[in-house]
This record gives structure tokens, sequence and C-alpha cells, in this order.
């Protein structure tokens, strides 16, 4: 039996409202960046593109926004690929080698409240450590911190994948003569490249969007993409077509990952928080 | 094989905890990168009572808290039904519910602040088109919190209504056609089957959204940076403050550890009554 058609009609129209309420501001500041401080102030609906914003934010003497996106490129894939090392191994250890309970119970506990306590908190103490070591306002910090801050969705994503690989393609491999570390390397991992893919690129856009950290962490030739965002928000006078563009630019990779990847992003989502 | 990971946790996340449980007890001097500890006892747990801009940001984070997870939820949870229920334009929908969570939290704010704009903004300009004259919604004591909420709500209203498609989408098919043929309508079957089979799903996500719901920072910093005066002070806000921009650390680090046992203690005695309720089913 098919449901009537007005309530699905209704639904159809509900959803598109919402859909149209969550593209609306993208699309709007995707314009903006391409109008005159002018057309933006009168509040023109059709106007010339202009390209001045993208202009001053990436060829004027001052700009620095490419540097800055090179930080965030730098910071995001190496904490990325760290994330991914360190994780798979804790999932795998977990899943298969014979820990007393406790130990992998505990591991997920301590993920689990890493994961929802609000990076601020730790913020502080790493400030005075890294300042202490001399290593203060430098990416290598700032890819350590982006580490412990999500290796705990990492560890969660990954355990989800780990633990779906048949167990007896190991216990074969373990048969003809494999160490736990070529099982690992020459079967689960080959396995598991779904769940690489869903961790990394969701590990990549946190990393990439991460701001709390990355603004007491850096200085100016260290800053990322958000820290320089946030800049230009503060300045006394706001250059408004300038900060859309800068915005516009910096969801580039998350866009892309969106279009080609969305598959395993809802995977990676789905499985990192269904515990 | 565990041991990266150990590794990570002990140094970045237990060893700062414990680093932090010092600096919280002491009075911290920097001089030419070196800091100087004096032993001051729990004089700064004290002083957090009298604290009006930590009182203002713990009330307004749990206004902040509940008020969005419950618009989240509640809108999260009618879209998800209804994408399941469609047939058609799921892939769509999914895609575009999907941009939100994957944007800067701080290009959120950036979105969000030239939106409100009172002069040139797009909302006042289409209320300005229905004959409604401007409002400053950031700039409004009364109004900055809920204008804060709103961003939050456009925010993560799509994360909620992602996992929870999930887990309607893990329910049993037979479930709805079972229904149907007893001759429920689509609002019984949603009050007695659905919703029902739902509960745990619902329970975690809702949980799971309050708590984290306690990082709220980036939009902060960018919409309202707390004001006007202290309408949309949030507890990571006070935290930053304290900490840096009024350089005092200790007191800052007291204020930081409260909020961590208080938000650990919740997870772990949440989780276990969780995992006890579900070994009991």
């Amino acid at each position: 039996m098919k449901p009537s058609k007005a309530p699905v009609v209704a639904m159809h129209a509900i959803l598109a409202v919402s859909a149209v309420i969550v593209i609306l501001p993208i699309v709007w500041i995707a314009l903006a960046a391409f109008k005159t401080q002018i057309a933006l102030l009168r509040g023109d609906v059709f106007f010339t593109p202009y390209y001045g914003n993208f202009d001053e934010l990436l060829l004027s003497k001052s700009a620095d926004y490419l540097m800055h996106f090179g930080n965030s490129l730098l910071v995001a894939s190496v904490s990325t690929l760290i994330v991914l090392a360190i994780a798979t191994l804790a999932a795998y250890s977990m899943a298969r080698l014979r820990w007393p309970a406790w130990v992998p119970a505990s591991i997920l506990m301590l993920s689990l409240v890493f994961h929802m306590i609000p990076p601020i908190t730790l913020v502080g103490p790493w400030y005075v450590i890294f300042r202490t070591l001399g290593w203060d306002n430098t990416s290598t910090t700032l890819i350590l911190t982006h580490v412990a801050l999500n290796l705990p969705i990492g560890i969660a994503v990954m355990s989800v994948f780990v633990r779906d690989v048949p167990i007896e393609l190991e216990e074969a491999a373990r048969i003809d003569g494999c160490t736990p570390w070529q099982v690992l390397l020459r079967i689960v991992v080959p396995l598991v490249k779904p769940g690489l893919a869903a961790t990394g690129i969701l590990v990549f856009i946190f990393s990439w969007n991460e701001f709390a950290v990355a603004l007491n962490l850096t200085a100016r030739g260290t800053a990322t993409v958000p820290v320089a965002i946030a800049k230009f928000a503060q300045e006394y006078e706001i250059k408004n077509g300038v900060m859309a563009a800068a915005a516009i630019l910096s969801v580039i990779p998350a866009v892309l990952l969106l279009l080609f990847a969305q598959r395993h992003i809802v995977r990676g989502l789905t499985a990192g928080s269904g515990k | 094989m565990l041991s990266p990971a150990l590794g990570v946790y002990l140094l970045l996340a237990l060893l700062p905890i414990v680093n932090l449980l010092a600096m919280s007890l002491h009075a911290i001097k920097w001089d030419q990168g070196v800091s100087h500890w004096t032993f001051n006892g729990l004089a700064h747990y004290a002083s957090m009572y009298g604290d009006p801009l930590l009182r203002a940001g713990a009330v307004n984070t749990s206004i902040f808290a509940l008020l969005s997870v419950a618009a989240e939820m509640t809108i999260g949870l009618m879209l998800a039904l209804f994408v399941s229920r469609v047939g058609r334009g799921r892939v769509l929908y999914r895609t575009v519910f999907l941009l939100p969570v994957l944007i800067p939290g701080i290009v959120i704010g950036a979105i969000w602040k030239l939106m409100y704009n009172p002069d040139f903004g797009v909302i006042n300009q289409l209320l300005g088109a229905a004959g409604i004259t401007g409002i400053d919604w950031l700039g409004d004591g009364k109004l900055a919190l809920i204008s804060v909420i709103v961003v939050d709500i456009w925010h993560w209203t799509p994360f909620v209504f992602l996992l929870l498609l999930a887990a309607i989408e893990s329910l049993p098919e037979d479930l709805h056609e079972a229904a149907t043929i007893d001759g429920a309508g689509g609002w019984q079957e949603f009050r007695f089957v659905t919703f029902p089979m739902l509960l745990p799903a619902l329970a975690v996500t809702m949980a799971f959204r309050l708590i984290v719901s306690f990082k709220v920072f980036d939009e902060v910093y960018l919409l309202t940076g707390g004001g006007p005066g202290t309408a949309t002070e949030v507890v990571s806000f006070t935290i930053y403050r304290r900490f840096f921009t009024e350089d005092r650390m200790g007191y800052g680090s007291a204020i930081s550890m409260t909020v961590l046992f208080l938000l650990t203690l919740i997870i772990v005695v949440g989780l276990s009554s969780m995992r006890r309720r579900a070994a009991q089913r």
C-alpha cells in the first residue's frame, strides 16, 4: 500500500524549504565575495561581478592568505596521516589481540571523554607546556594537538571497520605463518581502505576547521585559515567583501570532499558517534 | 600496537590535565619565557563563586545547550522521518544537509555576522521588504543569545538529521509493512512503532549533543565576543578570556578543571547507566 499523495507533497515542500535555508547563507556569502563594498552595503541583488576582494586577499602586498592556506594544508594533512596510523594500530590491537577487558574499555572511555570535553580546557596547559619546551607558535605543536583532538574519533571509526574484517582470513594468514604485523599490513589494511578513507576525510576536515586551539597556539607565520578569517572580522573597519572571499575559499576542501566522497563522510560520521 | 595511542593520551591529554590541576593551585607569572609559580591553595576555586562573568557563562551555556539541542532534535527528527518516507531525492537532501557539518565554525560565524548585519544583512533586507524595520540581532542584549542559538541550530541540526536518518534506515522494513497492513496512519505508526524503536538512538544523540554543546566557542568568538555585556558569554569563552586575554592562568585553570570534572562525571555516569540499561534488555 502506498501512502496517499498529499502528505508526501507536504513533506517534499518542508524538506525543500529546509534545503533552501541550509544553502541560502552559503550562496549569499559566495555572492558577497564578488561584490564591491558599495554593492554589498546597498544589498544589490543583481550586480556585475567584482574580483577586487580576491585580488586584495591573494595578491596585495600585505596578503598572507596563501601562506595561511599552506599552513592549514600542512597541519591538516600531517595530523591526519598520524591519526590514521595510530588509530588503525590501536583499533586492530583492541579488536584482535588478547587484552584484559579493562584495557580496551578504558581506552574507549578515555576516547569518549576526550572527544566530548571542550578543547579550550586543554589549550591552557598545552600552551604552558609547549612554551616551556620552546615549541610555542610552531606547526609541529599544532599538529600534535590536532592528533590528540582527533585520535578519539579516529579510534572510534577505525574500530567499527576493523571489527568487520572476517576473522577467518586473519586466522588463515596466521596459519600460513604470518606475524601479527604481517596480518595487519597485508590482510587488514587492504580490507579497511573504506574505513581509512572515512576516517581520513573526517579528521582532515575537523583539523582544517579547528579554531580554538589554533587561535592560541599559533603566531602570524603559523596561523591557519580559521585564525586568519577571525582576524578579518576583528579589524576596526571590517572589509566584509574580503572576509567573504576568504570564507568561500576556505570551504573549498570540504565542498570537494562532499562532492566526491559523500558516502565515506556519512559512514564516518555515523560510525563515529554510533556508540 | 596500542602504545602509540596510549602515548598520545598520556602525554597530550592526561599529563596536561595533571598540569592543569597544578596550575589551578598556583598564581602564575611569565617573565621572559619562564613561568614563576606561587602556591595559593584553593583560592582560585573559592573566587569562582563570586565571578559574575563565570556565572553569566554558566547560565547562558545551559540555556544555549537546552534550547539549541531541543530545537535540533525536533527539527532533525522531523527531517529524517520525512526523508526516509519521500523515497525520491534522498541523496540530494543528504548532500545538502551535510554542508553545515563540514564548514568551519568560524566561517559559519562570518556568514551569519554578515547576514545579521543591521545595515546591509540579508535578514533585515527581507524583513524590510515585508515592511518590518531593522532589528539589531547581535547588538540587542535581549536578542543576542537567541541569535547565536539560531546559528547553532543551523550548524548542528543537519548532524542530528544524519544520525537519526541512519538509525531510521537501520529499522527493519517489515515493521513499516506490518503497521500499514494493520491500518496504522502515518502519525500512529510514528507514535507506536517508529518512535519507541528510535528511543535509544534519540537518547544517545541528545546526550551527545547536550555535552558537546559546551564546546561552543568559534561562533561566539566571531559573532559577539560574548557581548553585548555578558549576554552571550559562554563557559568556553570565559575560560579563554580569563586564561589568555587577562593572563590569569591559575584562575583560568581552576575554571577549566571544574568544567572538565563536571563533564567527565556526567559522561561516565551517563555511559555506565546506559550500559546497565542495555544489559537489562
